[in-house]
């Protein structure tokens, strides 16, 4: 069971028996399930799962049904990392003390987790999980947005959105602080891996997860969710607004290896102005006025910043 | 499971997934597998949808992108082939629609009402590419 599944292509893909479940209460076209069942079947190991408070948590274990096919837990809003990293530590104990009644299995440990339940109320128990070097993988599903409470801000949410505790109107135009840089937090606490993944690039988000199962150790996993709710667009544009995401950079996709070592995973073709990524959106709708115009202007600088800046890490091997 | 009062929960609950020893789930179908009453696969959310899809199977060349990019695990995929969509668990959101690449569409959204065999009947044809 430990050897790694071997996924091709998508056919090969496809011939996973899913353990996630329909039925859940997840909104028509929502990416979090997309990602759950990429992340779930890229492995045929038993899994040890949990969920921090948040769509994902409140909409597939609804009393009384669960959608999960494996060990699933939720506790509270901010220790879902903490509940699967005690898991492992309990089962690096037994396995030790050679009471593990299947000592051939394998299990993974991973924890979901909003971008609420991970950029804010959940930072300081997540980053305790990385720094004690448990062997899990936490999985944000980043939707930039506090989605399940009806759409306030969190520290995931970029500049210029309109949400409901940063409205736009007359005086504001909505958020007014950039998105935390996650990803380079997590590196930095030198854990074997973390990686920014987009489900619309499933091979490569395959891959990396396959290989974070792999590593000995913490592993960060940072996948952009769109959100049909709060970005409002329509259900059934999910999967073009992920690959605008992609597409525009506003998402690049790149992992960091041992904290320091960056690679680029996936360059677009033709790079998308983040203006069509924005103006696919109902939240940036009102950066398309005259007053606010500038705004789209800053914001691709900072992308292409990033980008260059993301490009020249590459290169230095730092 | 029949409906329960809001003062029946139990503190802190345990569902099973499966009635029984469940080893190997990873590489059990949903067919073979013995569900529980408390799995979510039992239920249904049919009735969250105002479109429904229909699938035609002449045109599907099995690329199999509307199984990687259905939500809610509604595209049945067997032996690398797509063999229909799960209306128990489909919710109507259009993903798979969106992401076929054939020429004419293999699934397309139709109202909840319409007649599958009818409007298999009247598919549109193949669409000329304009250069």
């Amino acid at each position: 069971m430990s050897e790694m599944k071997k996924i091709k292509n998508l056919k090969e893909f496809s011939t996973s028996a899913d353990r996630f479940e329909g039925a859940n209460l997840l909104c028509p076209g929502c990416a979090h399930s997309i990602i759950v069942r990429e992340v779930l079947n890229a492995t045929n190991d038993d899994l040890v799962l949990s969920a921090s408070t948040g769509c994902l948590e409140v909409c597939t274990a609804v009393y009384p049904y669960t959608s999960w096919d494996a060990s699933w837990i939720h506790i509270g809003f901010e220790n879902g990392s903490t509940a699967v990293a005690g898991a492992e530590s309990m089962y690096k104990a037994l396995k030790t003390k050679g009471r593990l009644k299947q000592p051939d299995r394998n299990p993974k440990f991973v924890s979901f987790a909003g971008d609420g339940a991970s950029y804010d109320i959940g930072f300081q128990w997540i980053s305790g999980c990385m720094e004690r070097g448990h062997n899990i993988m936490h999985v944000v599903l980043d939707n930039e947005v506090y989605a399940n409470t009806g759409g306030q801000r969190s520290s995931s949410t970029p500049i210029g959105g309109s949400n409901t505790t940063t409205p736009a109107g007359r005086v504001s135009y909505g958020e007014k602080k950039t998105k935390k840089d996650m990803v380079s937090i997590m590196a930095s606490h030198g854990i074997p891996y973390s990686a920014q993944v987009a489900p619309n690039k499933w091979k490569d988000m395959v891959k990396k997860i396959q290989h974070g199962f792999s590593v000995d150790g913490p592993v960060f996993i940072n996948a952009v969710s769109p959100c049909t709710t709060e970005w409002k667009f329509d259900p059934k544009d999910t999967m073009m607004l992920t690959d605008l995401s992609t597409d525009s950079l506003v998402f690049p996709l790149y992992e960091i290896i041992d904290g320091h070592e960056l690679n680029i995973t996936y360059r677009p073709k033709t790079v998308v102005p983040v203006e069509e990524y924005l103006a696919a959106q109902g939240r940036f709708k009102h950066l398309f006025k005259d007053e606010y115009k500038y705004l789209i202007k800053e914001w691709q600088e900072r992308v292409d910043a990033q980008w260059a800046y993301l490009n020249r890490r590459e290169e230095a091997r730092v | 499971m029949a409906n329960r009062g809001w003062d029946e929960f139990e503190i802190g609950a345990m569902l099973r997934s499966f009635d029984g020893v469940s080893n190997d789930i990873a590489t059990t179908q949903q067919e073979d597998r013995n569900y529980s009453q408390s799995n979510s696969f039992v239920a249904s959310v049919a009735d969250w949808r105002i479109e429904k899809p229909i699938f035609a199977k002449d045109f599907c060349i099995d690329c199999q992108f509307c199984w990687i990019y259905c939500p809610d695990m509604s595209i049945i995929a067997r032996d690398k082939k797509m063999i229909g969509v799960d209306m128990d668990h489909c919710k109507g959101c259009g993903i798979c629609v969106e992401v076929c690449p054939t020429n004419p569409k293999s699934l397309l959204m139709f109202p909840e009402h319409a007649d599958e065999e009818a409007e298999l009947a009247k598919w549109p044809a193949k669409e000329s590419k304009e250069k």
